[in-house]
């Protein structure tokens, strides 16, 4: 879905707030919603593609304004919900106040019927693909074309996998983008590489 | 309150509804204190930046270690006794040179090799970085202290799957003959992510 999340590329962010071996947690809670999120994983209550995407559904003014740990415990709540562990109802009366969870899911796919195999040097081109579920495809590629520089096992196709539907696992690849061809003239010159699902690509001329 | 619409509810505090969750997944048998403790624990004390920093120091020193990592980075770090979870399948280590520069990012979430470069810090997933390393990488390094030069090429690996990445920063100058455990002194969670060179 091209959610609030899809962040690279974005204009209008400031400085990075950043200090030299800065620290992962800053509040009791990050640790323990941390230990929760992950906790939930093992025990077999959602997949992280699951996870990832119900982080994503969050309503965007309230995932550009919720810190990082919100957004796990939202996430999470979310899933629970969803699983039938607890109710909003419940939440709420547990909280005592409102306990805001994400939008709903809308349906997800399978892999790409066809997927072709690429090697290192092949050129390639990121499909117009539009889907309301899960994906992996940040925005700023969709259409773009660039080069193959690396092959990782199979994994879980996460448009699949977030949605429960049946689906092979495939390869990523990957793939060298040149700034200047993601954002014509308003972009600083660098080599971008972005890990690409197999499905998500074509050979390019 | 309970029957007032929900975009007229007061939200709760977070701390609450991070308690909230633990009575659930406590109610289902998921999570308890203990639970949450160890895990907090194992987190703090497992998956930290001095994982990384063996690996760099043992590549510096060891070149036919530098080539197997370069060749399958997750086989490879278990020469150290460092593993990575299940879904993570792939570690690509990134060697820094004199004319290239490479920096990780996740421009849709959080995503790096925890276990190996430590939990990553909080600008790392704060919205500022995740907009701009990708197209204005250059600026974004420079505002945060690395000032490369200008024929410095840089490589930018933006985090979308499940592959993870470390940068392998070059050895500094004045260090030859050290022992690895004093090379890997040095390393730096920032060198690995790539916003700082040593």
């Amino acid at each position: 879905m091209d959610g609030m999340h899809d962040l690279g590329g974005k204009q209008g962010f400031g400085p990075v707030k950043f200090v030299p071996h800065a620290p992962a947690f800053h509040a009791d809670w990050e640790h323990r919603v941390n230990a929760l999120y992950s906790l939930a994983v093992r025990g077999g209550v959602y997949n992280m593609d699951e996870y990832r995407h119900a982080i994503e559904r969050m309503d965007p003014r309230h995932y550009l304004s919720a810190s990082y740990y919100e957004r796990t415990l939202t996430g999470l709540a979310t899933l629970c919900v969803e699983k039938g562990l607890v109710t909003q109802e419940e939440l709420d009366v547990l909280a005592a106040g409102h306990f805001p969870l994400s939008n709903p899911s809308a349906p997800g796919r399978s892999n790409a019927p066809e997927r072709e195999r690429f090697k290192p040097g092949d050129k390639v081109s990121v499909k117009p693909d539009y889907v309301s579920g899960h994906m992996r495809m940040p925005g700023y590629i969709r259409g773009k074309s660039g080069v193959v520089v690396g092959e990782s096992p199979p994994y879980p196709f996460p448009d699949a996998h977030a949605h429960g539907v049946d689906s092979a696992d495939e390869p990523t690849y990957d793939v060298r983008f040149r700034t200047q061809d993601l954002w014509p003239d308003a972009s600083e010159d660098a080599l971008v590489h972005v890990g690409v699902f197999q499905s998500y690509l074509v050979r390019a001329d | 309150m309970t029957d007032r619409p929900a975009f007229q509810k007061v939200t709760a505090p977070v701390e609450t509804r991070v308690a909230v969750m633990e009575k659930v997944l406590e109610k289902h048998g998921i999570a308890n204190d203990a639970a949450i403790v160890g895990f907090d624990k194992h987190a703090a004390e497992q998956w930290v930046p001095q994982n990384g920093a063996r690996v760099v120091a043992r590549t510096w020193s060891d070149p036919g270690f530098r080539q197997r990592l370069l060749e399958n980075g997750r086989a490879a770090v278990t020469e150290l006794g460092l593993t990575m979870p299940k879904h993570h399948r792939h570690l690509v280590a990134l060697e820094n040179t004199d004319k290239v520069h490479n920096v990780i990012c996740c421009s849709l979430c959080s995503c790096t090799a925890f276990t190996i470069i430590g939990l990553p810090p909080d600008w790392y997933k704060d919205l500022d970085y995740r907009a701009r390393a990708v197209r204005e990488s250059r600026s974004v390094l420079k505002e945060m202290g690395l000032d490369l030069p200008a024929d410095m090429e840089i490589r930018v690996w933006d985090t979308t799957a499940d592959t993870r990445y470390m940068v392998i920063p070059t050895r500094p100058k004045g260090t030859e003959g050290w022992t690895e455990e004093k090379l890997a002194g040095i390393v730096t969670q920032d060198s690995m992510i790539g916003v700082s060179r040593l």
